[in-house]
């Protein structure tokens, strides 16, 4: 019997490959089970699990697209997402800016895009991203849900199916700090703006991602008082946090600074400089 | 469950649960398959020095299961040796070798790199590396090393 050891963190005693969503969902029912995504966030948790649930065998791997949206597998990597030249065409390269920075390629091979929006990590990037897009979170029991009441939706173990995202027309631009490169996020902006409807989420407050929705006519033509003074109002109805990373206040500066370019950057036609 | 693994080009069957642990990592599965080439450098998904490729895609077998390699083909350094060697005396040559230990995750991922990217900037370059750590030689000389390694390569296809 070949074994890793005796300090491992993260223990399952069985691993089940399942043949159908309904089996992983009936094996999720169990608190004991668990369904292992990208599994780079699960295995730094110590815990115990009896069953290890696979999802890897029902084709969800995919990205696909037609007409009217993109319907992306719970289990396609962040990688998939950063180099799908349709996807990042239609929404002016954020899918690609919001994950680049993310550890590392072969991390970005195995985390999957699953993973990171069941559990609503307060430091997602794509979270933050989707969530100022048109999207929807199709769950197993509870059906399609929209992305911000999922934000707060009692999961109940249910079993994350497939996230869509609508096309529907939104310029859109995603910014990022981090303390140093490939670490997690101590600020992330995404703004998307659909006619006059702007809709700016803030994520890594260090809480999980909120969105404020908000109509306002600026346009390219808008003065830099205009913008700024639009910004403090929307900046208004974000709370902020501390914790090792950043303070409360450095991330309300921040956050100020990187919507406001995030804005800009739409109005300029989906701009992403970061 | 019976798993089927090729590795190197060799085929392994494994029974989860009767000969591996059903969390067996992908790492600690190659270490015992005899290649110790794949280093565990801090099991959290961070240094890239246990990167390998599965089905041709670089992943961190620190972050693998065993189980979930089933079906596929795992490259280490040991299947890549004549590759491996090239790039290996550009390291050495540009001094951008000193311990070694994070070296064959790094050209596992630099091999990954040259096959995925076509003509790659430096930007692309550091970006696409930027998840393999190295604590003693530095940075400096690697990308020296990548710099001439895909020069030669671009005159050797012209």
């Amino acid at each position: 019997m070949i074994n890793g050891g005796n300090n491992k963190l993260f223990t399952i005693k069985k691993f089940v490959k399942v043949e159908s969503v309904e089996e992983a969902y009936e094996l999720n029912r169990k608190k004991s089970n668990v369904v292992i995504g990208g599994m780079a966030w699960l295995k730094m948790s110590p815990h115990n699990y009896q069953t290890g649930i696979d999802l890897s065998g029902l084709g969800l791997d995919t990205i696909e697209e037609d007409e009217e949206e993109y319907r992306i597998g719970c289990m396609c990597t962040l990688r998939q997402l950063e180099t799908h030249d349709s996807m990042n065409r239609y929404f002016d390269g954020v899918m690609k800016e919001c994950v680049r920075n993310i550890v590392g390629v072969q991390f970005r091979n195995c985390a999957t895009i699953g993973g990171s929006i069941y559990r609503r990590f307060g430091f997602s990037d794509i979270l933050t991203c989707f969530l100022s897009l048109d999207s929807y979170v199709e769950l197993h029991h509870h059906g399609i849900v929209s992305m911000k009441d999922y934000l707060n939706l009692n999961l109940d173990r249910d079993i994350l199916v497939r996230i869509i995202i609508k096309k529907d027309c939104r310029k859109t631009s995603y910014m990022t700090q981090r303390n140093s490169a490939t670490d997690f996020p101590i600020i992330a902006c995404a703004v998307s703006l659909k006619e006059d409807q702007w809709f700016i989420s803030v994520g890594a407050r260090p809480t999980r991602a909120a969105l404020v929705t908000v109509e306002n006519k600026l346009s390219s033509q808008s003065s830099k008082e205009e913008v700024s003074k639009f910004v403090d109002k929307v900046i208004e109805e974000f709370n902020f946090g501390s914790n090792m990373r950043a303070s409360e206040e450095y991330r309300r500066q921040l956050a100020k600074v990187y919507v406001q370019r995030c804005i800009l950057g739409v109005l300029k036609g989906g701009q992403h400089d970061n | 469950m019976t798993i089927k693994v090729w590795l190197n080009g060799k085929e392994i069957e494994k029974d989860i649960e009767k000969d591996i642990e059903a969390d067996l990592l992908l790492l600690d599965f190659l270490r015992q398959n005899g290649c110790y080439s794949v280093k565990r450098g801090c099991e959290t998904s961070n240094c890239g020095l246990c990167t390998v490729l599965m089905n041709g895609t670089p992943v961190l077998s620190c972050n693998v299961l065993a189980a979930r390699a089933d079906g596929k083909n795992i490259t280490t350094i040991e299947g890549l040796q004549e590759e491996a060697e090239d790039f290996g005396r550009f390291l050495a040559d540009q001094g951008a070798e000193q311990c070694g230990y994070c070296s064959p995750g790094f050209i596992m991922n630099v091999l990954a790199m040259v096959h995925e990217l076509e003509d790659p900037t430096e930007t692309e370059i550091k970006e696409y590396l930027s998840g393999n750590l190295c604590r003693c030689t530095g940075y400096v000389g690697q990308l020296r090393a990548i710099k001439l390694y895909l020069s030669r390569k671009r005159e050797e296809s012209k």
